[in-house]
């Protein structure tokens, strides 16, 4: 049978269908959760990692109350930033490896809505890994200062920090062979001023500073923050774009 | 519809394409064919505005890329011979997320509307990875058509499909250029493409080395005329 195309018959759909910003933004988180609601592939992976993290830690470590106190903040980075660094890979490659990352670039909208659609997701992802492992935390190391509202602060300032460079990182490496080891290679350098920054102003609450003495830390956290939004912001097209 | 000039695309030092000139009329179905390396992907991919290109311009329902990138993906629906939907949602979900990501306002009829159109609306609440292949790929076209776009990009969409799938593939890509589409298609079955398209352009080397339309073949066919246009 052969196909007789009319040119006659054509008709120019006269509308452009641009979603706003935000929807598209939006658009991507839900689809993210709800994919992950489903399968639970990266959630679980992120858990068990930073549970195994928490009690190896847990047996390494002196029984000493002091020693255990002093390395609090330490621990929990740490933990954060390895198992961040799992999702933060695993949530790129379910968009590259069926190709899904071409789907988002063909939609007819900003290209650093898919940026900010992606970093939320993941820190949505991050922040639940966080409120499952802090108890289990204050359970296995007698710690309930780690529930005080300033650190839970400090841990949500340095997670939007660590996602933010992550989630820019991750769309580079993604598109290499290697990415499960290039994504380390690049995101750790690159957040030792956030983790620093988080290391010391969580250290600092949990050991009783003062507000005055926690400042240069929160500004770094901040500043960073907000740079590193700025910067994905300006270059995630590029990054995406052969 | 489509026009490009002198479009050259380098990846490093390697030219891909070099200095393709091509257009299509509103309405066409044009089979873009070629070996292997051609450089046939390259080329749909800078018109998808996946890929910029390093030299030329290119003009794609009016509008000319990379500047106005984002009008040319509004008119555009792609389909490559991987899938680009969520294996972890439903077919449902897959399209509602596309429509969003399209700005369609009340998508839900047009959702159906889609879903009828590629067969698959007894499985709209089915997972995409308990699809097979083949109704992998009739979604895939149904995803690209959700926002009724006027261009159509289809690259070796046949890739991997059983001969009863590629016959149902056949059927929605009728449906879908019969409404009027612009169409492009690159794919390595001559076959499937002599039926479908009305017109075959060869890429050779990165350059078009020879174009015909279905009413040229006359004393010939389009394996003779793809031979012809590889050897000259």
């Amino acid at each position: 049978m052969k196909t007789e195309t009319n040119t006659a018959e054509h008709r120019p759909s006269s509308i452009i269908y641009r979603p706003s910003f935000f929807k598209a933004t939006m658009a991507i988180v839900q689809k993210d959760l709800a994919a992950e609601l489903r399968s639970r592939e990266l959630l679980s992976a992120m858990l068990v990692f930073s549970m195994l993290v928490i009690l190896i830690f847990n047996f390494a470590l002196e029984l000493d109350v002091k020693v255990r106190q002093s390395v609090t903040a330490g621990v929990l980075w740490t933990t954060f930033a390895f198992a961040g660094t799992l999702g933060l890979n695993r949530s790129m490659a379910v968009e590259k490896d069926r190709g899904c990352m071409d789907g988002l670039l063909l939609a007819p909208v900003d290209r650093s809505a898919i940026f900010f659609g992606k970093a939320i997701s993941n820190l949505a992802f991050m922040l639940i890994v966080e409120a499952i492992v802090l108890p289990l935390y204050a359970l296995l190391y007698n710690e309930t200062r780690i529930f005080q509202p300033s650190f839970l602060g400090v841990i949500l300032l340095g997670s939007i920090g660590y996602i933010a460079v992550g989630t820019l990182l991750s769309a580079m490496s993604v598109q290499t062979r290697t990415r499960d080891v290039l994504l380390p290679i690049l995101l750790f350098p690159v957040a030792v001023p956030v983790l620093l920054a988080s290391v010391k102003a969580s250290g600092g609450l949990l050991n009783g500073a003062t507000f005055a003495e926690i400042l240069a830390p929160l500004n770094l956290l901040i500043v960073y923050d907000v740079i590193f939004i700025a910067v994905a912001f300006m270059v995630f097209d590029f990054v995406v774009e052969e | 519809m489509i026009e490009t000039k002198k479009l050259v695309k380098r990846f490093g030092l390697k030219t891909i394409l070099r200095g393709v000139d091509f257009s299509v009329e509103p309405g066409e179905f044009v089979a873009l064919l070629g070996p292997n390396g051609a450089g046939k992907t390259t080329f749909l991919r800078i018109l998808a505005s996946l890929s910029r290109p390093s030299l030329g311009s290119v003009k794609v329902a009016g509008y000319s890329l990379p500047n106005e990138s984002a009008q040319v993906r509004a008119k555009l629906g792609v389909v490559s011979h991987m899938p680009l939907l969520y294996p972890d949602l439903t077919a449902e979900e897959n399209l509602q997320f596309y429509a969003r990501m399209y700005g369609l306002m009340d998508y839900q009829l047009r959702i159906t509307k889609v879903l009828e159109m590629v067969g698959l609306e007894h499985r709209r609440k089915d997972l995409i990875r308990t699809f097979s292949r083949g109704m992998q790929q009739r979604l895939a076209i149904g995803r690209a058509v959700i926002h009724d776009p006027e261009v159509m990009l289809f690259d070796e969409p046949y890739t991997g499909l059983d001969q009863d799938a590629s016959e149902m593939l056949d059927g929605v890509l009728r449906s879908v250029a019969a409404e009027g589409r612009t169409v492009v298609m690159t794919s390595h079955d001559l076959a499937r493409a002599e039926d479908l398209a009305t017109r075959f352009d060869i890429l050779s080397r990165g350059v078009i080395a020879a174009s015909a339309k279905r009413t040229d073949f006359k004393n010939t066919n389009l394996l003779d005329f793809y031979k012809k246009a590889l050897t000259d």
